[in-house]
């Protein structure tokens, strides 16, 4: 005879259960959409709070971070900004005013959860990382947020920017989802921007759907005050010849936990991703990916880069699954973390999964310390200790920050490097 | 220029410099040769101040002032250089942004203004194109994948750019071919001047062919056992060192 275990439920978990019942009648959404919410909500009843005995979540126990779940705010959105330009506050969108460029569409995500196609509710749904418990408690939850689609052959030219803020000083939660398809041969770049104001525990994803010979590039970025806790999902299929690349810069926030499920789904799909981590204090970041490569020939690239001081501590694990068929697989992972302080710590964990047999795949992961002899070597050269420090880590960094294309956007992440650095050596 | 009295050094309680005193005066080259383990390094870095060794006794005057309690950035802002045996690779930071992170940090120190952009260029366009260092190699990471022969190339660049009182050349010449080592020597030879003193310290004669030195020193077991003029290289490299080890251990 065998006992099942009852799992007991936090007063977190059993307060954010409460929050979707309380609040499904009333949330957006046609039946059809309203049926998946049921279902994630079952998935995320029954897994509750990921906690460290789920592998994924073994660095970033939810379950403990978590201790008190904050209402879910039902935000009101902000007057709307020009250009390609979409503000989210407490999980409200506002769509931009005014011309957008040719070939890219944007409606609020609360629009289409009533009015969407059977084809939009596939789309908005995917079964990549819908076990993941945090994947099926946005789903659930999701109010609104932004659905942009480009057509075929559109070339976005300036970034679209998603700036994520909240307004409420009050504890409270938001939960968003940005939803962007894009068709064959379109390119486009999109710059994720979250702040927060208060204590804020924030849920957002984003799933992006590439098409055939399209590119995407994707910016992740937190700027200034940073959400108590803020769990964010990337959700990426690329079909064929189609290009991926992604960019997360964390230099804020008490608890940051990202994760990416990726798949080449199609043949030579090209997916990068890449990141520079900053934590001081008793932060904690957590970069967690799943690169899938279901067909031939698929590329896939990953460069993260921790700094880790004070009290704080880094996540990396990457998974990289090579399905049987994929063959010629094209794969290499790399982490490297640099701890400033004997307290700060680092949790690698690359995995590579392969059931194909003809593949080229590595991975190598990095902790160390500032090398003194490096140090030395500028300092015999004139440079005092602090600012001979702040120029290895630059250039620590600088070698991921490198691959930003965007001139705008890699001048402005180097800008805020150095800014943390200066406040590095003043404290 | 450089006056190092009875100075015993030590790393980890073992003692390496054992009573070495050592004048340089100002527009002298003077060689240090010694065998392996003689403590050659060990009294580059001392001079240059890395962290980790004790001194324990004697002094080292710049200029009349005693540099001891001076971390190593203060040093090289007061004149003192070390062109490294092995340069190290600075991966991230590129050659020009170390060049002018060093050159101003030393101007500052010596309460001087940051040089112009448009000066730091020419200034660095100039020397390099002396030394055959290609702009290149300027937007490169600092020493990452050079050749041994540009790395060395690129310490004397360095030299050239920092104007140092006192040079010390460390084991310059290894890894070296003799095409490098010749354009390497006339980067040193031109920078020779009646206010300016160099340290060459060496295995082997080869080097002071290029650079002809005005004193030549050896040094064993962390002392120096002899003193003499050029003449004295050309000695070593026909007998070795065995005189003065077996002398000293006697």
């Amino acid at each position: 005879m065998t006992t099942q275990p009852v799992p007991l439920r936090t007063p977190a978990e059993t307060a954010l259960a409460d929050a979707y019942v309380k609040a499904s009648a009333a949330l957006p959404g046609s039946d059809a959409v309203r049926g998946e919410r049921a279902r994630a909500y079952d998935r995320f009843h029954e897994k509750g709070l990921p906690h460290r005995r789920i592998e994924a979540w073994h660095y970033t126990d939810l379950r403990a971070l978590m201790r008190e779940a904050y209402p879910v705010a039902v935000g009101t959105p902000l007057a709307p900004a020009s250009g390609l330009r979409i503000l989210i506050s407490d999980g409200a969108a506002s769509m931009p005013t005014g011309a957008l460029p040719k070939g890219i569409k944007v409606s609020t995500l609360r629009d289409c959860l009533t009015n969407g196609t059977e084809a939009f509710i596939k789309s908005l749904f995917p079964d990549q990382g819908s076990d993941d418990a945090m994947v099926a408690f946005n789903a659930a939850m999701m109010r609104d947020g932004v659905v942009i689609d480009i057509a075929e052959g559109a070339e976005i030219a300036s970034p679209i920017e998603i700036i994520f803020t909240s307004q409420d000083q009050a504890p409270h939660g938001d939960v968003s989802r940005v939803l962007l398809r894009m068709g064959a041969r379109a390119k486009a770049t999109v710059h994720e921007v979250h702040s927060a104001k208060g204590k804020v525990q924030r849920h957002s994803a984003l799933v992006a759907h590439v098409g055939e010979e399209a590119e995407l590039s994707h910016v992740f970025e937190t700027r200034d005050a940073q959400p108590e806790v803020h769990v964010s999902s990337l959700i990426v299929d690329v079909a064929a010849r189609g290009s991926f690349q992604s960019f997360a810069f964390v230099c804020a926030g008490d608890v940051l936990r990202r994760q990416l499920f990726v798949r080449g789904s199609g043949e030579y799909a090209k997916i990068a991703m890449r990141g520079v981590s900053l934590l001081k204090g008793k932060q904690h970041a957590d970069t967690t990916l799943v690169v899938d490569h279901a067909v031939p020939n698929g590329e896939s690239r990953e460069l993260f880069k921790h700094i880790v001081d004070d009290e704080a501590s880094g996540v990396f694990q990457g998974k990289v699954i090579v399905r049987q068929h994929a063959q010629k697989t094209d794969g290499g992972m790399k982490s490297q973390a640099l701890l400033l302080s004997g307290d700060a710590a680092m949790y690698n964990k690359p995995e590579l999964e392969i059931f194909a047999d003809d593949v080229v795949c590595g991975h190598g992961a990095t902790v160390g310390q500032l090398d003194e002899n490096q140090l030395f070597y500028l300092m015999a050269r004139g440079i005092p200790r602090v600012e001979a420090e702040a120029l290895m880590i630059e250039g620590f960094a600088r070698e991921a920050l490198e691959f930003i294309v965007q001139d705008e956007i890699r001048e402005h992440l180097e800008a805020s490097v150095a800014h943390w650095l200066a406040g590095r050596a003043k404290s | 220029m450089l006056k190092i009295s009875d100075l015993r050094a030590q790393i980890d309680d073992k003692e390496i410099l054992k009573g070495l005193t050592l004048e340089v005066k100002p527009g002298e080259v003077a060689a240090i040769m010694g065998p392996n383990g003689s403590g050659k390094s060990t009294l580059s870095y001392v001079v240059a101040g890395r962290d980790g060794y004790d001194v324990t006794s004697g002094s080292i005057m710049l200029n009349g002032e005693n540099i001891l309690e001076m971390d190593a950035h203060e040093r090289a802002a007061k004149g003192i250089f070390l062109a490294f045996q092995y340069p190290l690779e600075i991966p991230g930071v590129t050659t020009m942004t170390f060049l002018k992170a060093a050159m101003n940090a030393q101007r500052k120190q010596r309460g001087e203004a940051e040089l112009p952009t448009a000066e730091f260029m020419k200034k660095v366009r100039a020397a390099a194109d002396k030394l055959g260092v290609k702009q290149e190699m300027l937007r490169r990471p600092l020493n990452v994948g050079f050749s041994g022969g540009e790395k060395k190339r690129l310490e004397v660049l360095q030299m050239v750019l920092l104007e140092p009182k006192i040079a010390i050349l460390d084991e310059t010449d290894s890894g070296l071919d003799i095409d490098a080592l010749r354009i390497v020597a006339e980067g040193v030879n031109a920078l020779r001047s009646p206010d300016r003193a160099f340290l060459v310290i060496t295995h082997y004669q080869r080097l002071l062919d290029y650079i002809v030195p005005d004193s030549v020193h050896v040094l064993s077991k962390g002392r120096i056992v002899t003193s003499g003029g050029k003449e004295l290289a050309h000695e070593l490299e026909k007998n070795g060192y065995r005189d003065y080890v077996s002398e000293e251990a006697a």
